[in-house]
């Protein structure tokens, strides 16, 4: 039970280790498979990330993933090492998808908590196969002993023992203690060879020195040898026993362990000559500097190079960021309560304003910071696609490109998750619905690939994500007929314009498409994509022009967690409008309004005349101020249509935290024009309004 | 260490079974399990919300949080009675959803053995217990003892209606 416990952290480390190794393998993947070759530094990356993600979860136990990451290293390894011509990159791509595909479903059923019970032996005979191909390829003796030990390589060298020995310790050596620590694992655990590097590894810094048998673990005769004898680590530390013994004790799998600690330090001392010798040896083969020699080194030079990068970052559980904000955001209101404290009112206080102001900018700066360390670029979302566009042109023997624009542009976390499957049945619509074959494409004149662009840009407030086709476009004809057979049509077709004709398309169960395949057509995939970006207060647009293409537009807000707004009252209520969706407030003049036989109040605002909603009419809010000419008007746009608020006058602006409305309440009802509340400078709590909804009252 | 968290865990409900917290509206007394209770503060500024359901008075701020609060006065269709500083918000959590209960005044906490604890009477017409569980007997008094979670959810559909 003990293990279940520390097994947590380290699993939930595993899979977002693993899921973000994969992810980069796939983009490496299809980046260099456009060029048409693997670049001897992607066949490196690759083959390292195979090793680590074969390590992880060897130690973790999962020995499907562990096996297939295997043989896909074997094969990786022939390419780096043999550098075999003539080899299919296409069907390698395929074969390395299929693999990463497979790993990516097992780790989704650990993270479900399923048991890890795929079968990769299909997946592994193919990969050999292919390796058995291009290895017949290529006729160098060296490749043909490869065949015989795949490890060969690695450890060609007549070396009886291994050291590893930290530099910096080197002149400390006086002060330790030195321990022999056997240790034997449980029978049928399986890679013993990792494990036992499992268990040097976590001893890492505590051994100023050590040396084990066997010497090298990255040999699969190792693990057997590991199994019969028990694996024995010599160490030179300065920790105590127990300190040793703790770390040691919590290896898994781990059946008994003998820990003694020697009392002299022969046990090295007497390495230390033939040690030298070694060194003496190796530094030869150095300046040997055969092939495999150098590949290796460049291989090592990398590695740690990308470690040391990986230094300056840090991953941080979101809940901890949304915690941060969430204190931010009390502060920011304590703030404002502390600066608008009544108590204040009418004293002459210049060092206090002095310091509120310092105060003032402090936490505006912070919250900027709070609001940026949430920031995730759109990159890792729009390079998925490529894959999803590779993968079904190929199925559907469509040629198409994905280009795309301003993958640098960063939104908030939240919103990053709400936007991925939305955009993932875009790009599939796009090539399924949009994309035409390449002989319709021919015969209208086109070019014979088709192109989808995925763009971001910031406007404002809001980023953009366009998804743009070249293909056939959407045809209005078509897009009538279905929704009258479905009877989703609400007005008659005369009278829609093109936008409301396209905006159909967004009604749940409407699908052009008459068959269903396998990547759309069922009818679900647009309306889901209105709600996910809905959800976020988000809105999607289209626009579209026969045989040219289909644009997509989704507008997202940068951030939904804290707003500009400006607070009104309505009697003795408060409202807070988002300062963006305002466009200017004033004092009406009399002769300006306008009133219909139905009782429509209206307002002419130079030429132009705007209906006004009457706030405290809305929401039954007793007020002194009914006449216009008493109060003030406030005119906010929304999607190019505006309305004038009236509310008895202005409160000021201030940077307010959005709070969603007690569950409980929502549960009730959802109340029309109103997206949340915040609390104001006093503790006193006001009603966020929300003008889309305002607006289409 | 599980197994002793588990005892404690035990021991918790144990001191809250059978105690109650009991307060009055108008003439009845009326007892709500302890562990539901979170806190009992004094009236607040309310912010009402519209389109609600009459009984639902609003959010108040509670030290940063916001939580509605009900009226249970207006809940089970009594008359409405200006707030004094006797009226008190009971703070309750019931299914991690939290919710002031607006009542005329608190009384005490109780401890209602099972044995005084019986059904309430079962009628057909005319008599709405909907929202009592069971009633309690202490001493001479009577204290009918609140099913909470009746309180949140029942026949709000009903009410909405009612409401539009």
């Amino acid at each position: 039970m003990s293990n279940g416990f520390v097994n947590e952290p380290m699993l939930d480390l595993f899979i977002f280790e693993s899921m973000q190794l994969i992810e980069q393998m796939e983009s490496l993947i299809i980046a260099n498979e456009r060029s048409g070759f693997y670049t001897s530094d992607a066949i490196n990356e690759i083959f390292r990330i195979m090793h680590t993600i074969k390590g992880s979860s060897a130690m973790m136990l999962f020995n499907t993933i562990s096996t297939l990451a295997h043989s896909m290293e074997d094969l990786f390894f022939v390419l780096r090492e043999d550098k075999p011509q003539n080899v299919d990159y296409t069907d390698l791509s395929d074969l390395v998808f299929e693999g990463l595909d497979f790993i990516k479903v097992e780790i989704h059923k650990i993270r479900n908590g399923d048991e890890a019970d795929g079968n990769p032996s299909e997946l592994i005979n193919s990969l050999r196969v292919f390796q058995a191909s291009i290895k017949g390829q290529d006729s160098s003796p060296e490749a043909m002993n490869f065949a015989g030990q795949t490890d060969s390589h690695e450890n060609p060298s007549p070396e009886k023992q291994q050291y590893y020995i930290s530099k910096v310790s080197r002149e400390t050596t006086s002060l330790q203690n030195t321990f022999q620590a056997t240790l034997r694992f449980e029978p049928d655990c399986g890679m013993e060879n990792l494990r036992a590097f499992g268990v040097v590894n976590d001893l890492g810094d505590l051994m100023e020195e050590y040396y084990h048998v066997p010497e090298d673990l990255d040999h699969e005769d190792s693990a057997r040898a590991i199994g019969e004898q028990g694996f024995t680590l010599f160490l030179k530390t300065d920790r105590s026993w127990e300190e040793i013994h703790r770390v040691l004790i919590q290896t898994i799998y781990l059946k008994d362990l003998q820990l003694t600690q020697a009392q002299n330090s022969d046990l090295l001392n007497n390495q230390d000559l033939e040690r030298k010798i070694l060194l003496e040896d190796s530094s030869d083969k150095v300046s040997d500097s055969s092939n495999r020699d150098r590949v290796t080194r460049d291989f090592e030079g990398k590695e740690i190079h990308s470690a040391v990068t990986q230094q300056s970052i840090i991953n941080v559980s979101v809940a901890k960021l949304d915690q941060l904000m969430d204190l931010v955001g009390e502060m920011v209101i304590a703030e404002a309560m502390v600066i608008q404290n009544p108590d204040l009112n009418g004293l002459e206080l210049d060092n206090f304003q002095k310091a509120a102001r310092q105060l003032r900018k402090i936490t505006s700066e912070m919250q900027d910071m709070v609001m940026a360390i949430r920031m995730v670029p759109l990159t890792a979302t729009f390079h998925k696609m490529h894959r999803i566009v590779r993968d079904m042109g190929k199925k559907l023997g469509k040629e198409v490109q994905l280009e795309i624009i301003g993958e640098e542009t960063e939104v908030d976390k939240n919103i990053i998750e709400h936007i991925s499957d939305p955009l993932m049945h875009l790009v599939r619509n796009a090539l399924d619905h949009g994309i035409e074959s390449a002989e319709d494409r021919q015969a209208k004149g086109k070019v014979q690939g088709g192109t989808i662009s995925l763009e971001a840009k910031n406007a404002g407030s809001d980023v953009l994500v366009i998804v743009k086709d070249d293909g056939k476009g959407l045809s209005k004809d078509r897009i009538l007929k279905k929704a009258r057979e479905n009877g989703l049509l609400y007005k008659s077709e005369g009278d829609m314009t093109d936008k409301e004709i396209f905006n159909l398309i967004f009604l749940p169960g409407f699908s052009t498409k008459d068959s269903v395949s396998e990547f759309s057509g069922r009818g679900v995939g647009m309306d889901v994509v209105t709600k996910n970006i809905e959800t976020v207060g988000g809105s999607v647009s289209i626009a579209s022009t026969l045989d040219k293409g289909t644009t997509i537009t989704l507008a997202i807000p940068l951030t939904l967690a804290i707003i500009d707004g400006m607070n009104i009252k309505v009697g003795n209520s408060r409202y807070t409008i988002p300062i963006i969706s305002i466009k200017e407030s004033f004092r009406p003049k009399e002769e300006d309004i306008i009133t219909d036989p139905d009782s429509h109040e209206m307002i002419m605002v130079r030429g132009r005349c705007y209906p006004i909603l009457r706030l405290h009419e809305l929401y039954g809010v007793k007020t002194e101020i009914i006449d216009f000419v008493d109060g003030i008007i406030i005119m906010v746009e929304h999607d190019k249509k505006s309305l004038c608020v009236f509310a008895d006058e202005l409160l000021g602006q201030q940077q307010v935290v959005v709070k969603a409305l007690p569950e409980y309440i929502q549960r009730l009802k959802k109340i029309s024009g109103l997206t949340g509340c915040t609390l104001l400078g006093d503790g006193s709590i006001s009603l966020i309004l929300d003008t889309a909804g305002l607006i289409s009252l | 260490m599980a197994d002793v968290i588990e005892n404690t865990m035990e021991l918790e409900e144990d001191t809250q079974t059978g105690r109650f917290l009991t307060f009055s509206l108008g003439r009845e007394s009326y007892g709500i399990e302890i562990k539901y209770v979170t806190e009992i503060i004094g009236i607040q500024a309310i912010t009402e919300i519209p389109e609600l359901p009459e009984y639902v008075k609003g959010i108040i701020n509670l030290r940063g949080k916001i939580i509605p609060v009900m009226d249970v006065r207006l809940r089970f269709k009594k008359e409405a009675r200006e707030y004094n500083d006797r009226t008190c918000v009971i703070v309750v959590d019931i299914k991690d959803v939290s919710i002031g209960l607006i009542v005329d005044s608190v009384s005490e906490v109780l401890t209602i053995p099972e044995q005084g604890i019986v059904e309430p009477p079962k009628m057909n017409k005319g008599f709405n217990n909907r929202y009592i569980k069971n009633i309690g007997k202490v001493g001479n008094d009577v204290k009918l003892l609140l099913d909470c979670e009746k309180l949140l959810t029942e026949d709000e559909l009903e009410d909405l209606s009612e409401v539009q």
